[in-house]
């Protein structure tokens, strides 16, 4: 799960990183009584869940509090790479004098956690990392052994820091911010400018923070920050569901069991013409209700022009999901054409019960090669 | 010979009481596998199905000479599970239970490593040799035994390719599944390094998917290590970048662990990819044919 800026940096603050102070808002109204509440130019900020705000014209300094109103009204219904912005965050100009960056993230080829640090902050790290590798300094630290303060100094003077009270205070932000990344259960802790202000002063301007959603459970107040309206509203309704769903921007509907077969099939429509409309994953149980609960949410969409069932049953069984689809088509009225391909447990049983039933509407094709082209053909 | 699970494995199912561990644990019992005990704290002495359930993973050692675990425990316990698992002299562990956070499972990774222990997982459907044992989730009637390496991240993606090579005739040595978190207990390679050794093994088939660099690694990897042929498959290929499909590792992070990347590196280092899990069979089968 990806958080706002601002809530990755209350979590910052919670663990005793430096960031400027700001307040939220999603009016123009709000902006202006934040703006006056911490006196003095303030920045307004479009908190979307995506990089590339201030390109957008998503991030503008705001001279006094009616600035501040005017350029939260401007901002506000932007669409930034997709995400509409729907809340601010108003915070105190700050005076950069510097731009570092410093992050945390989970290196999975290395099985470590891994640090990088640069006093070339405030472009994108891969820019860096391409090209000028020497001014990155990476560092991995065993979980088992956790964090020692050498790490810090390794980092401090392979990037190069040589004011002394920078390094002080740069030690400080880096011992907490892996504190901050054990204990919140992170899987990316960025940092991106760590600024030093003209007075010497080392904090961050921003933050990009993503947690394990399989930890949530373990810190119920970041699984309270989720935002429900960040996400298409499919995605939504496949959440509250518990059904596995990822919108995407084609026609043909998909249903499978298993991610990496249901990844197949998406490939698999590409190959034979057609545009995939959305990721669904029934999982294991494939049980009736949770048919009905995944169609729904295809059927919601209303791009979807034909629905395609792939169905490998090992622990799921086809009988149970043929049942689920005949559940489905009582309960909801569904107008597009369904196909249907199932192989693995009960597969006989099942594409009987659906011959019986015969359905309007819906045909049963016999490999995962041919349904998919039944299901473009459908679409088309 | 086979790899990971054989005829001298000897299980004991961590969480043999609850409703899955029983289904599945009977299940591989019933395809032959040596199921030996079952743990669950509060409930040694009694059994399921004739199968004695112990305490303690150090009981179900010591008294049942298990060898082998099957964590079927619900992921909050999971890790907990794997070390009494591994402290208790177990060599090789199977997790099949989803939901680990990835910091306990890079913990247990960094853990178990320098101990020599065997894990598969978390969040696979396990491995099977067949005629020989099953351990996990894996419908053992889609198998025959025969020739052919299956290493995956996936599950159902492994049953249709099985399926798919079984058709043509092909069977295989052991299939096995390495689990589709973003930190799981072996790697590729690691079993790619088996299928090596294994003389039941004369044909790599290798299934990756979106996420990661493991792919890539072991391209290079089968350039340098690998003699047998060896037949890639990547999942994923419209998968757009940011979104988690499915697989907790199943990302694209920024422009790192696409699906093309990963077909690339396997090209240049001379492994065929399959665009279909049936081209995956026939290339199977051309391979197959050429050295039989």
């Amino acid at each position: 799960m990806d958080l706002y800026e601002y809530q990755g940096k209350e979590l910052f603050r919670r663990f005793g990183i430096p960031a400027s102070e700001g307040r939220p808002a999603s009016t123009p109204a709000e902006a202006r009584a934040a703006a006056e509440e911490l006196r003095g130019p303030v920045v307004v900020k479009a908190q979307v869940l995506s990089g590339g705000r201030g390109k957008a014209g998503g991030i503008k300094l705001a001279d006094d509090p009616a600035d501040a109103e005017r350029k939260a009204e401007e901002i506000l219904g932007l669409d930034i790479n997709g995400h509409v912005v729907r809340k601010l965050w108003i915070e105190q100009a700050s005076d950069i004098a510097k731009e570092y960056y410093l992050s945390l993230t989970f290196d999975r080829g290395a099985k470590q956690v891994l640090f990088m640090f640069t006093t070339e902050g405030g472009v994108e790290i891969e820019e860096v990392a391409a090209e000028k590798p020497e001014a990155l300094a990476r560092l991995h630290v065993d979980p088992l052994e956790g964090f020692q303060p050498y790490q810090a100094r390794r980092l401090i003077y392979g990037a190069g820091v040589e004011d002394e009270s920078e390094q002080k205070q740069i030690a400080a932000i880096v011992q907490r911010l892996y504190q901050c990344f054990v204990e919140t259960d992170a899987m990316l802790c960025e940092i991106n400018p760590l600024i030093v202000t003209p007075a010497g002063e080392v904090r961050a301007l921003d933050s990009k923070f993503t947690v394990d959603d399989n930890a949530l459970y373990k810190n119920p107040d970041i699984a309270e920050m989720r935002d429900p309206e960040a996400y298409p509203p499919e995605e939504r309704a496949a959440r509250e569901k518990g059904v596995t769903y990822v919108k995407l921007d084609g026609d043909v509907g998909i249903l499978g069991n298993g991610a990496g077969l249901v990844m197949s099939t998406l490939d698999v429509i590409a190959l034979v013409g057609g545009r995939p409309a959305n990721f669904c994953d029934l999982g294991g149980g494939g049980d009736a209700q949770g048919v009905v609960d995944a169609l729904e949410v295809i059927t919601g969409d209303p791009q979807v022009r034909s629905i395609l069932f792939n169905i490998f049953a090992g622990i799921t069984r086809c009988d149970v999901v043929a049942q689920g689809i005949l559940e489905a088509l009582s309960q909801i009225a569904i107008e597009q054409p369904i196909v249907v391909r199932f192989d693995g447990t009960n597969a006989e049983e099942g594409r009987q019960i659906l011959a019986e039933a015969a359905p309007p509407n819906l045909v049963v094709e016999p490999t995962m090669l041919d349904a998919a082209r039944r299901a473009v053909e459908l679409a088309a | 010979m086979a790899v990971i699970v054989d005829r001298d494995t000897r299980l004991v199912v961590q969480g043999l009481t609850g409703r899955e561990g029983r289904f599945h644990g009977l299940r591989n019992r019933d395809y032959g596998t040596q199921v030996v005990a079952g743990v669950t704290p509060g409930k040694g002495g009694q059994d399921v199905d004739g199968v004695p359930v112990f305490d303690t993973v150090a009981e179900a050692v010591d008294e049942a000479g298990a060898n082998t675990s099957m964590v079927f425990v619900p992921a909050r316990f999971a890790a907990d599970a794997i070390y009494e698992a591994v402290d208790a002299g177990i060599g090789t562990v199977i997790c099949i239970a989803e939901g680990l956070p990835a910091h306990e499972m890079l913990r247990i990774y960094n853990y178990i490593r320098p101990c020599g222990i065997t894990m598969l997982g978390p969040n696979c459907p396990g491995a099977l040799s067949p005629g020989k044992a099953n351990v996990g989730i894996i419908p053992a009637e889609i198998f025959r035994e025969g020739a052919v390496g299956v290493v995956s991240r996936s599950g159902t993606l492994t049953y249709q390719i099985g399926h798919e090579l079984t058709q043509r005739g092909l069977g295989n040595s052991t299939i096995v599944g390495i689990g589709g978190d973003p930190v799981v207990g072996s790697s590729f390679i690691d079993v790619l390094q088996r299928f090596e050794a294994d003389d039941e093994t004369e044909l790599i088939v290798f299934v990756g998917e979106i996420g990661g660099d493991e792919e890539e690694k072991a391209a290079a990897f089968i350039e340098t290590d690998v003699t047998k042929p060896v037949i890639a498959y990547i999942a994923g290929f419209t998968a757009p970048p940011g979104k988690t499909m499915g697989h907790a590792g199943a990302i694209i992070s920024g422009s790192s662990g696409t699906a093309q990347a990963k077909k690339e590196a396997l090209e240049a280092r001379g492994v065929r990819v399959g665009t279909t899990p049936t081209e995956v069979a026939d290339l199977a089968v051309e391979v197959a044919g050429a050295r039989a």
